[in-house]
């Protein structure tokens, strides 16, 4: 019988802890087939976050490390100063890297660090029950913004793909999502782009994808596909922001 | 041959010559000297040395590349050390060997750039969160420096955990004669890490490596727990190490590591030659502390004094070891002040008083100089009459 569809190698059989509805199982997915599909997921080395992912060392079958809370650049960055030829990813939340780690990330960047972060953006802390992230949207009510983030108490999300691409040594920096197939497709391209820049030597590479949290978000699996649609994409433009599209 | 160095830059060398290869820190005095040396040294030998962005970022990046099979150092200071803790954790949940470095500064906070040992009780009770240890060496010299380095990176393989080596602002800027000839392996095989995450293909001999302290069921958690636990008593068991010195018929024993066991030492050795039965016992592991060493004294032993540069740290664990069987005191000096020799003597002489014989000893000496006159009296007569009867037969010409 001819194979029409088979699991890539790169994910373990280990069922996912994920939430139903939970986009960061895609994000695994296609994280995992485009290490595959560029013949470097047997020896890549991945970092693993504290957030919903900090199980993602189960699932990518892979050399696997767990890093503290908002540190997998800076491990990732031992890593591969000590296996250049490897490839080097970190899987990331939003509150991991884009608020107790923005020093690791930052500087990752700048110094070029030939890495790939994943990130995932889902506007809220998941794992620890729906607080206020540093990307959450103004108004957006969370359990610690519980009128609706105001933006004059505690400030504006932060951009992080236009605010690491203005750094020299960042190469391929772009933001996709995950919300229709289109996009799932869209966004794997762009993780292949990362990588291949990062096996090339380019410098330091980021993938922001945009992802759903149904469960803190109060919302249907639907439901939560659509929120991200009409109030994330608005306020985290997708594009490329760095580094020319293969 | 031996060379003057620096005690920071012998510290990086000896670093380089047991085979680390990999250096992330951040700059503080009084510790500069290491990432200085190993930014230079480091690309000579194929390493890397890497700025990090903070002390936080320094001790994941040795995380990483510990977790990646290599031997790895980092150093800093005391406030740069509190950055740090949290790493340190990781690393010794996850069981990445590395070697971490802290000459200590004054504090609390900012404190000062001078030396002091104000960090003990971090160092020696884990200082981060959770139940674990570091094995912490003591260097009271620069050649010990290069010594301890060297079997700071077997021991932290060995055990596959983080040692620090603690010395403090002295140790790390005095020059000293040290040997750095002497031929160094490692105790452990370095190619022989097949736990490392480091990309490896995966075979059934050696499956994918996973680094990491997580484990959320608390029966695996317990039980992993206990395994750490199991490895520092083991540690404790075979790694223990201290000097003593003058301590036959020491009635106070005087308890100090590090720069301060320094001054004790010649402050003991002006109180011997007054007759005061004092002696030093200088712990070179803090942990794990040299408590048998202290509990063998007791015979001798009145009572103890724990000198430190501190408001009183290590002498809790001379309290713990002496466990109420003979006052332990206490003479510290704080915020990067060196106590001088006349102070420790001064304290020595409130806890020894010279040596007062007993009466039994006393009738013995005297009965011996009875004896030693009689002979002496009985010689003198025989030469008297020899002398007398070779004048009277002439036989002397
Ligand atoms: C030092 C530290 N602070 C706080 C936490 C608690 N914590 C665990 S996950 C998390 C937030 C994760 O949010 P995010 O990075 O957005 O990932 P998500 O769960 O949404 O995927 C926090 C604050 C921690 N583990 N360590
Ligand atoms: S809490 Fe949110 S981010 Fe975490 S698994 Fe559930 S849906 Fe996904």
């Amino acid at each position: 019988m001819a194979v029409v569809f088979e699991k890539t190698e790169l994910l373990t059989d280990l069922p996912m802890h994920y939430c139903p509805g939970c986009t960061h199982g895609i994000i695994h997915r296609i994280v995992a087939e485009a290490l595959d599909e560029l013949g470097i997921g047997k020896t890549a080395v991945g970092v693993a976050p504290v957030g919903c992912a900090v199980f993602a060392y189960d699932y990518f079958n892979c050399d696997m490390m767990e890093a503290a809370h908002g540190r997998a650049p800076a491990v990732a960055t031992g890593i591969k100063r000590v296996c250049p030829d490897k490839c080097v990813f970190t899987y990331q939340g939003d509150g991991d890297l884009a608020s107790i780690g923005t020093a690791e990330i930052v500087h990752a960047a700048t110094r070029g660090e030939k890495i790939t972060a994943i990130f995932v953006n889902n506007a809220i802390y998941g794992m620890t029950g729906g607080q206020m992230a540093p990307t959450t949207l103004p108004g957006q009510v969370t359990t610690t913004s519980p009128n609706g983030r105001d933006v004059e108490h505690c400030g504006y999300p932060v951009p992080m793909c236009e605010m690491l691409a203005t750094l020299s040594g960042s190469a391929y920096i772009q933001r996709v999502s995950v919300h229709d197939v289109k996009h799932v497709k869209a966004a794997k391209k762009a993780i292949k782009n990362a990588f291949a820049a990062q096996m090339e030597n380019k410098g330091f590479t980021m993938i922001e994808v945009l992802s759903t949290c149904p469960t803190n978000w109060g919302l249907s699996p639907l439901e939560a596909v659509q929120w991200l649609k009409d109030n994330m994409i608005p306020a985290y433009p997708l594009g490329v922001f760095k580094g020319a599209e293969a | 041959m031996k060379k003057l160095m620096k005690g920071n830059e012998a510290i990086a060398e000896a670093a380089v010559k047991a085979g680390c290869r990999y250096f992330f820190g951040y700059p503080i005095t009084p510790q500069n000297e290491i990432p200085e040396y190993m930014s230079r040294r480091l690309p000579e030998v194929g390493g890397c040395f890497l700025q990090a962005e903070s002390e936080l970022a320094a001790i994941n990046m040795v995380y990483g590349a510990g977790g990646a099979g290599a031997r790895v150092m980092t150093s800093s200071s005391s406030p740069g050390i509190s950055l740090k803790q949290e790493g340190i954790s990781y690393l010794a949940g996850a069981e990445v060997p590395c070697v971490i470095v802290n000459i200590m500064r004054g504090g609390p906070g900012l404190g000062g750039i001078q030396p002091a040992q104000s960090d003990y009780y971090q160092a020696t009770r884990g200082g981060g969160h959770g139940d674990y240890r570091t094995c912490v060496l003591a260097p009271a010299s620069v050649q010990e420096a290069v010594d301890l380095t060297q079997l700071a990176f077997d021991i932290a393989d060995r055990y596959r955990n983080p040692v620090m080596v603690l010395g403090d602002g002295m140790i790390g800027q005095m020059m000293e004669p040290v040997d750095m000839d002497k031929s160094y392996r490692p105790a452990v095989d370095l190619a022989d890490k097949i736990w490392a995450a480091n990309g490896h293909i995966p075979t059934p001999g050696r499956p994918r490596s996973i680094i990491n302290s997580l484990f959320i069921d608390p029966k695996v958690l317990e039980r992993h727990c206990e395994r750490l636990d199991a490895k520092y008593k083991k540690i404790a068991e075979s790694e223990c190490r201290w000097q003593e010195e003058m301590l036959e018929n020491a009635e106070l024993v005087v308890v100090a590591y590090g720069t301060t066991s320094r001054v004790v030492r010649s402050a003991i050795r002006k109180c011997r030659q007054q007759g005061l039965r004092v002696g030093l016992l200088r712990p070179i592991t803090l942990f794990p502390f040299p408590t048998e060493a202290i509990r063998n004294t007791l015979g001798t032993a009145k009572c103890y004094l724990a000198v430190e540069m501190s408001a009183g740290q290590m002498v809790d664990d001379v309290r713990l070891a002496v466990n109420g069987e003979r006052p332990v005191h206490f003479y510290g000096r704080m915020g990067g002040m060196v106590p001088t020799v006349a102070e420790i003597m001064d304290e020595i002489r409130k806890y020894a008083t010279p040596y007062q014989k007993t009466p039994a000893e006393i009738a013995l000496d005297s009965a011996i100089d009875e004896k030693f006159q009689s002979v002496t009296d009985a010689v003198g007569h025989i030469l008297q009459r020899t002398r007398k009867k070779m004048k009277a037969t002439g036989s002397g010409k």
